[in-house]
Formats: structure tokens, C-alpha cells, sequence
């Protein structure tokens, strides 16, 4: 270990440091107080994307080999950053309108982001679950934050509760599989497997461990608490809770089943496809009763975290290639949806309800025409982004032989695309009744900025797909 | 003239027009003619380059020409594209139609113009894409992208059950599709290719086969479309506008019976051999079944739309009887029945911008103030029934010698498909336009405008000249058909 020993770590300590500024900041500063650190922080995660990209951090362990970061790291840190840098954005129109201009909400949103490179760079136990609680908790006050609203109020409690649950079941877990194996560093645990293939208390761990992981990026069947938390946190905390810490969860669960447990493949797989395959159906017939905007969201993310664990299930090259590539997407989609439904405002509120959209494409055809090609991408339909997503993810899949969940998984697109189509029957189809309010600009700006990436994917996938596939590299 | 990139040009000279479209405004009467008009200059634009590939297409050879080849997806997943004697007509057809379509929209379309042509251009775009990409993952992309504006056409501007008829035919288009994009990733994994020659050469082994050719026949049944999934077409036909069904019935339905004969008979011989039969049972239900079906229709476009399930029946016949007059004939079929059902979705377009009604009972007696438009669908109903000096004929005929040789008893039952035809084109006909008239309305009813009769004149011309001189159009495929038919015939040798 050659130079300072947390060099590799410097983003993250950047960033740490940032927020306590920020949080000084924000006390000292009586007016416009918001703006300030909001666009502070902004300012402070895209330099720390620029450096992370730039490679002027070197890669490499730091703290004891506990962390590691690598290209699959600062892969997976650049998509949680750009999402958080979107969020931030698209939050300060929306918490005007409802009347929570605090400023201590980028700062949460920071001290999250900070956990969550802790979770992706993680390498032994203790920093993943270090970064998991850094991750969950700022985020258990940010789903909250509408302290007047009982529906906030029981998100935030909801989603404390059972994040807590799922805590404790990870720890569970892990503890089994220190006791057994008798180390933390992944590695090592590898290894200790490769001797030790059939060790009942390791594979009684995993399980837990899954459990765990599997309620923080709330798929089948630990999903419960997504729809109710979705619907009630504010939209902008949504929009980062299906974004973000998803990215984050996924990323680690990847990188602790390849590297920590690669001997167990055929146990863990089984289970992964079955979280699979619940999760895309659950996900497509869940979401078609919706009328809510955000619960339909809340299904959807369940439908579509189902199809990125395909990428896990096959745990090949190719198949986290196409789990990088379909997070990537999923990250632009989401946030390009969430943008616009939050700037689409009826008497001074946010639309809430699908139908509120209706006839939409007479009033505002831009919006109508972005909105409606994100829908198209979710749904899987070429040439739009999200199609490239599903094509990489069935490609590995196909790869390693895991047909029936190749064809459960396409049959599933289907039913999703159902309802994803009904939403733009009612943008386009149906006659307008609402007058919506004009876009303000920093909205259109993230809209076009999401939309161009997913609308002309097409013309040139390897600017995404070569470092999808250099970060997955480095993973095995 | 060679080194240019001719294909691309062609399938993407649509898009610059939409690029144009976008940059007027429509919300004045001025605007919106300048959209229009630049919609019909760009189809014409890509028909007259569409004919230059047409006037320099080597007819005596078999292989791809015009052949363009990029880097794409991965290494060996490429933007290519070429044309052979199969595929190159169904190019000229689509951008043949397209400006049909502008121009039967001129004044039938009210509302939302703009985003209707960007629509079309975007469509057209697509379609010719189907027809020229010699990749699989990029056929893919064409056929399926294609559903997003077509149903948002049938959606946005088709009539009363709109909604229903949108979803029906996208979610069952894409059920069909999505399973052949299972199976192309897994012969992109069995063969290390989705190059559509170097598959040409690949022997996939007999289980894969099967398998493999059931997923392309979902996808494309459902396209044609054949017994039993063929229900969504009279919905979409009838909801759709006029214009949309006439691309519907004129070019979309094509790339099934293109993708049959593309893909399953070249790629996968064996498996075509083992479900010959079953297709031929297939298509025979079809013609007789759907053909009884148009003879209860009180709606004219749903009458025409059962009619063009039964001629794609005989499309299919003729493809999997593997002989040169079957496969010709089929083809054949695909572009006559592409010009015929086109012109008569143009003409019940006709009647129902005047009365806005397409039951069959509202009208009758009709010849009385419109001769010329009578003129026009007796020679469209004897083209539809197929007789001797309409293109119509020329199709179904081959396709019938070819069925002979291989069947007779399929043949007998398909020949009686022909009479069905002409049983309920005729009784169509009869109540249409003889009879006394129905109503005051009909009677103020005026004959064809300029824009209609020179809309319906060179669609008209055009199949009694395929009728009598077919060679023009058979030369095209028959090299392509005769070399299709001997790798075929060479791989069932091997196979034993």
C-alpha cells in the first residue's frame, strides 16, 4: 500500500466534508438559505463526478483494504451522483409549492450519497453495513419531511420501521457469516468458501443476506412497503428513492455475490431468479389497477428492479454488463419521468392521479411527446433506450442458458407494456380538462437533458455500453 | 452513383422531412398546408430515389446489392443493409403508397396535422428499414418501432373504438415479437452473428430449429395476419383512418409474409419442411373461414379487411409449398394485394369523408350520381376477386399451380376461396351502388374530385398493367426465388 491510505476514499471524504460546510452554511445564512447550499451542493457532486471520471483519484484500497474502489465502483458512484445532482435540481420548484424549503434536505440528500459510494466501494462487512445504515437513514427523514401531511408522516414511519427490520436481518446475516467464515474482507470469505463449498451456516447467512438486500431495493417479495412510502414521501424524494439507492443496493448486492460468494452460485442463484421472475410479474399486473402516479411508479420500479436481477442471476461478465447498462437507462428514464410529472402543476398543485394527464398532448405537445417517449422506454419498445436496456439483460441471460426466465421475463414486458400504454392513451388520446401551469425552465432543462440520452440511444450504445463493460470486468 | 449509400439515403430521407415539419407553425391554415405539402414533397422525393435502386438492381444475380455496413451495437451486431429480388419491390411499394397516403389525408384529417405527417414520415421511415436491414437486431428495431406510430395514428385519429383497437393491435403485435427477440439473442449466441448472410450459412441443429422457426412464426403470424390471431386486424382496419389502413393493409402486413420469406425458409430449412403442412392447413382455414366471415360484414372496411386475411392466405400457401410458381406467385400476391386493398381503403375513404358512415346498408344506388367512382371499384372488386387482366389474378393463379403440385386436396379447398371471393366482392358491389338510393344524403352525394380521381387513377392503371404484363415485376424475384429454393432444397438433401 503505497501513498496516504485513504486516497481512494477522498470523494467520499470530499463530500462528507462538504455537508458539514453546507449544514454551517445553511445555519448562518437567514435568507435563501435553501438555494444556497442546494446550489452548493450541486456544485460539490459534480466536481466530485468530474474528479471520479477524470481519474485524478487513484484506484485502489484505502482504511485496511475495507474499501475498495475500481471501475466498477466509480461506475455505479457516477450514476448515484448524477442522479443526486438531477433530484437536487428538479426538488426546489416542487418543495416551493409545498412549502418545505429547508435546507437541511440537500444536506440529507448529501449524507445519503455518501453512504451509498460506501455501499458500492465496500470491501468487507463492516463498510457495507456502515454505508447501508449512512444510506438509510438520512433517507427515513427525507420521506417525512412533510411534517404536516399524515401520508408523509407514515411513509417516514413505514419505511423506518420495516428499513430497520431489514436491517436487522442483514446484520443477522452477516454475523452468521463472520462466525463461520471467520473473516469480513470479501475476499477472504471467497476464498474460505472454495475450501469449505457446503458450510450450512454460510448458506443460512445468505440467505439472510439476501432478505436483507432484497427489502432495500424492495423487490418480491419484500416489497410491501414501496407502494404506501412512494406514495407518500414527496414526489422529489421518490423520484430519488427509485433512482439512487436503488443503484447503490443493486450495486453492492452484485458485487458481494460475484466477489464473496462466487463457490455458492447455484444456491444463490435459485433464489435471485425467483425474486426475479416475482418481481417482473408482481410489478406488471400490480401497476395496472394504479391511478396514482407514484404508487404506479412504486410497481414499476418493482417490475423493472425484477429485470435487472436477471443480470445478477446469470452472475457473468456479460450478464453485470447488461445489469450496469440497465441501471444506467433506468436512472435517465426515472428521473425524465419524474421531472415531468412534477412540472406539470393544475391550481398551483402538483398532479397527483394518471388521469390528470389527460389530454395533456393538446396543451403542452413537447412535454406530451418527452413524457410519452420515456413511457415507450420503460415499457421495452426499440428504438427507445429502454429497449437496449432489456436487450443486454436477455442477451446474457440467453447466454447462460436461463430460458425460462428469458421468456417469464419478455412475456412480463408485455403486461407492463399495458399499462405504461395506458398512460399515453390518456396524454394523447383522451380530451383535455386540466389547464397546466407553465414549465419552468430548470425543469425543461433535466427533461431534455434525460430525454436526448434515451430517445437517440440508438445511434451510438457503445458510449454507454464500453464502460459498462470495463466496469463489469473489473468486478471478476 | 455506387459508393453512395442509397439504401440509407432512401430510409432516412423521410426523417429530414419531419426535421422540416417541425420547424413550421400549425397554428394557422398557411402553416398547415406548408406541412402537408412538405410531407407529399418528401414521399415523392424518396418514391423517385426509391426507382433509382430499382432501374440499377442487377437482375441476374442473387446476392445482396447496394450493400452498406457499419459498426454498431458489438463486433458483430452491425448497421447493414442490401437489397435482393425479394426485398427490393416491397421498398419500392412502401414508398410508392406513402404518397397516397398525404394525399388521401389532404382534407380527411382536421385536427393535430402536424403531429399526424411527422407520424406517417416517421412510419415510412421504419418500414423501408424492415425491408433493408441485413442485420437481425436491426430488423428488430424497425419492426418493432413501428408499432409506436401506428398506434398512436390509430389512436389519435381513428374512429369510435379507437382505444380498444390501438391496444389490441400493439400488445398483440408485441407478444409476437418479443419472442423472437428471445430468439435471435440465442442465435446470436448459438452462431456468434445477427448477420442476416453469414446465417444463411449456419446450420442450427434440428431441435433448435424448431424451435426457433415457432418463435418467428409467432411474431410474423401475427403480422400477416394468419388463422387464429388474425382478430385484431378487422378492429385496427376499421378504426383506423383512411390513410392508416391503407398502410396497414397495403405495407405492414407485408413484413410478415417478408420475414417468412427472409428468415424462416432460408435459416431455418428443416423446420420449414417439418411445419409445411401445418401452415398450408393454416392458410386454407383461413381463406375459407375468413372469406365466409366478410360475406356477414355490414361494414365496408371490416368486409375488406376479412378479404385481406383470406388473400394473405393464399400469400402464406404459396410460400410454403417451396416452389418457384408458389414462392413467385406469393410474392406477387403481397404486392398486387398491396396495391388493391390500398385503392379500396381509398375508396371506402371515398364515401365516408362524404356521409361518415361506412355501413353498407347507408348507401345504395350510389352509381346514379357517381359513375366515375362506381368505374373505379367494379374494376377494384374484379381486381380483389382476382380476374384474368388485374394483377389480382396473376398472384393468386401461381400461387394455386404452386399449391397443386404439392397438395391437391389443400388446393381444392383454397380454389374455393376464390369463388367466396367473388360471392361476397360482388354482393358488396350490388348494395353499394345498385339498388334505389338510401336517404336524402346520398343523393347530394357529388362524384369524384380531382384530388380522388387522380389519387385512385394511377393505383387503378398500375394493377391492370401488373395484370397483363407481370414479367415486369416477376423477372425481379426470380433469380432471388430460384436460388432461395435450391438452398433449401440442398439442406433437406443434407438433412436426409
Amino acid at each position: 500500500m503505497t501513498g496516504l491510505f485513504y486516497l481512494p476514499a477522498l470523494p467520499e471524504l470530499f463530500i462528507a466534508l462538504g455537508a458539514m460546510v453546507l449544514l454551517m452554511v445553511g445555519v448562518f445564512k437567514k435568507e435563501k438559505s435553501y438555494e444556497t447550499v442546494s446550489f452548493l451542493s450541486v456544485l460539490l457532486l459534480t466536481s466530485v463526478l468530474v474528479i471520479i471520471n477524470l481519474e485524478y483519484i487513484p484506484l485502489g484500497y484505502a482504511f485496511n483494504s475495507s474499501f475498495l474502489s475500481d471501475d466498477f465502483s466509480n461506475y455505479t458512484k457516477s450514476l448515484i451522483l448524477l442522479s443526486s445532482i438531477g433530484i437536487i435540481i428538479i426538488s426546489s420548484g416542487y418543495l416551493k409549492t409545498i412549502g418545505i424549503m429547508k435546507f437541511e434536505y440537500p444536506v440529507l440528500i448529501l449524507l445519503s450519497v455518501i453512504g451509498m459510494m460506501v455501499m458500492v466501494s465496500s470491501n468487507d462487512i463492516i463498510s457495507l453495513y456502515l454505508g447501508l445504515e449512512l444510506q438509510s437513514l438520512p433517507l427515513y427523514v427525507l420521506a417525512s419531511m412533510r411534517r404536516e401531511s399524515k401520508k408523509s408522516t407514515e411513509a417516514g414511519l413505514k419505511y423506518f420501521v420495516l428499513g430497520a427490520l431489514s436491517s436487522c436481518m442483514l446484520l443477522y446475516g452477516l454475523s452468521l457469516i463472520y462466525g463461520f467464515s471467520g473473516s469480513i474482507l470479501y475476499s477472504d470469505i471467497a476464498s474460505f468458501l472454495s475450501e469449505n463449498n457446503s458450510n450450512q451456516g454460510i448458506l443460512f447467512g445468505l440467505a439472510f443476506l439476501t432478505a436483507g438486500l432484497a427489502f432495500k431495493i424492495s423487490v418480491v417479495p419484500f416489497h410491501m412497503w414501496a407502494p404506501d412510502v412512494y406514495e407518500g414521501s414527496p414526489t422529489t424524494i421518490t423520484a430519488f428513492l427509485a433512482s439512487a439507492p436503488k443503484v447503490a443496493a443493486v450495486a453492492l448486492f452484485t458485487k458481494i455475490m460475484v466477489n464473496c460468494f462466487p463457490s455458492l452460485i447455484d444456491q444463490w442463484q435459485l433464489m435471485i431468479i425467483f425474486i426475479s421472475i416475482a418481481s417482473m410479474l408482481l410489478g406488471s399486473f400490480a401497476a395496472i389497477g394504479q391511478n396514482n402516479v407514484k404508487r404506479l411508479l412504486a410497481y414499476s420500479s418493482i417490475g423493472h428492479m425484477g429485470f435487472v436481477l436477471i443480470g445478477l442471476a446469470t452472475g457473468t461478465i456479460s450478464g453485470v454488463t447488461g445489469l450496469l447498462i440497465y441501471l444506467t437507462i433506468y436512472v435517465f428514464m426515472v428521473i425524465g419521468t419524474f421531472a415531468c410529472i412534477l412540472s406539470l402543476k393544475v391550481n398551483g398543485t402538483n398532479i397527483e392521479s394518471i388521469s390528470d394527464l389527460s389530454g395533456l398532448s393538446k396543451v403542452n405537445p413537447m412535454i406530451a411527446f418527452v413524457l410519452s417517449m420515456f413511457l415507450f422506454s420503460l415499457a421495452g419498445i426499440p428504438p427507445l433506450a429502454g429497449f437496449f436496456a432489456k436487450f443486454y439483460i436477455f442477451l446474457s441471460a440467453i447466454e447462460s442458458g436461463l430460458y425460462a426466465l428469458a421468456i417469464i421475463g419478455v412475456l412480463a414486458s408485455v403486461i407492463g407494456a399495458f399499462y405504461y400504454l395506458r398512460i399515453i392513451k390518456i396524454i394523447y388520446f383522451d380530451e383535455n380538462i386540466n389547464v397546466f401551469e407553465p414549465i419552468t425552465k430548470r425543469m425543461k432543462l433535466i427533461i431534455y437533458i434525460t430525454a436526448i440520452p434515451v430517445i437517440l440511444f440508438f445511434i451510438r450504445p457503445s458510449l454507454i455500453t464500453d464502460i459498462a463493460e470495463k466496469a463489469a470486468l473489473s468486478l471478476f | 452513383m455506387e459508393n453512395w449509400p442509397i439504401l440509407s439515403i432512401i430510409t432516412f430521407t423521410p426523417l429530414i422531412g419531419v426535421l422540416f415539419i417541425l420547424l413550421i407553425n400549425a397554428e394557422d391554415e398557411i402553416g398547415r398546408r406548408n406541412i402537408k405539402l412538405v410531407a407529399a414533397y418528401t414521399t415523392l422525393v424518396t418514391f423517385i430515389v426509391s426507382l433509382l435502386i430499382w432501374i440499377n438492381f442487377d437482375l441476374t444475380t442473387s446476392s445482396f446489392q447496394f450493400i452498406e455496413q457499419y459498426r454498431w451495437l458489438s463486433g458483430s451486431i452491425t448497421y447493414h443493409m442490401g437489397v435482393d429480388g425479394i426485398s427490393v419491390l416491397f421498398v419500392i411499394l412502401t414508398t410508392l403508397l406513402m404518397p397516397f397516403c398525404i394525399l388521401a389525408s389532404w382534407h380527411s384529417i382536421k385536427f393535430r396535422i402536424k403531429e399526424y405527417m411527422i407520424a406517417f414520415l416517421v412510419l415510412e421511415t421504419l418500414m423501408i428499414g424492415v425491408f433493408c436491414s441485413l442485420d437481425l437486431v436491426l430488423f428488430y428495431l424497425f419492426f418493432e418501432a413501428g408499432l409506436i406510430p401506428m398506434f398512436l395514428i390509430i389512436g389519435i385519429w381513428g374512429g369510435a373504438k379507437r382505444v380498444y383497437a390501438s391496444f389490441k393491435f400493439f400488445l398483440y403485435t408485441l407478444t409476437g415479437s418479443v419472442l423472437m427477440l428471445l430468439a435471435i439473442i440465442y442465435m446470436y449466441w448459438q452462431s456468434g452473428t445477427t448477420n442476416i448472410v453469414e446465417l444463411f450459412n449456419f446450420d442450427f441443429s434440428t431441435a433448435s430449429q424448431t424451435w426457433l422457426w415457432l418463435a418467428f412464426f409467432a411474431s410474423f403470424a401475427v403480422k400477416i395476419p394468419m388463422f387464429p390471431v388474425h382478430t385484431w386486424l378487422p378492429d385496427a382496419h376499421v378504426e383506423a383512418p383512411t390513410a392508416g389502413s391503407v398502410i396497414l393493409a397495403g405495407v405492414l402486413l407485408k413484413m410478415g409474409g417478408y420475414g417468412l420469406l427472409r428468415f424462416s425458409i432460408p435459416i431455418f430449412p428443416i423446420a420449414s419442411d417439418m411445419f409445411s403442412d401445418f401452415v398450408l392447413i393454416l392458410s386454407v382455414i383461413a381463406i375459407i373461414y375468413t372469406s365466409l366471415i366478410a360475406l356477414a360484414q355490414e361494414d365496408m372496411k371490416k368486409l375488406i379487411a376479412y378479404s385481406s386475411i383470406a388473400h394473405m392466405g393464399f400469400v402464406t400457401m404459396g410460400i410454403f409449398t417451396f416452389t418457384q410458381q408458389g414462392i413467385q406467385g406469393g410474392i406477387f400476391q403481397m404486392l398486387s394485394h398491396g396495391l388493391i386493398s390500398a385503392a379500396l381503403f381509398l375508396c371506402v375513404g371515398v364515401v365516408y369523408d362524404r356521409m361518415h358512415t361506412r355501413s353498407i346498408n347507408a348507401y345504395g344506388g350510389i352509381v346514379k350520381n357517381m359513375p366515375k367512382y362506381a368505374v373505379f371499384f367494379l374494376i377494384l372488386t374484379m381486381a380483389n376477386i382476382g380476374l384474368p387482366g388485374t394483377s389480382g389474378f396473376v398472384g393468386e393463379f401461381l400461387t394455386l399451380l404452386g399449391v397443386f403440385k404439392v397438395n391437391t386436396y389443400i388446393a381444392f379447398f383454397a380454389t374455393t376461396g376464390v369463388v367466396l371471393s367473388a360471392v361476397y366482392a360482388l354482393f358488396l358491389y350490388k348494395r353499394v351502388f345498385f339498388g334505389t338510393l338510401q336517404g336524402a344524403e346520398t343523393k347530394t352525394m357529388n362524384d369524384l374530385s380531382y384530388r380522388e380521381f387522380y389519387l385512385l387513377l394511377p393505383l387503378v392503371i398500375l394493377i391492370i398493367f401488373f395484370g397483363i404484363y407481370p414479367a415486369v415485376l416477376i423477372d425481379v424475384s426470380a433469380v432471388s426465388v430460384e436460388n432461395l429454393i435450391n438452398n433449401y432444397n440442398n439442406a433437406l438433401l443434407i438433412k436426409g
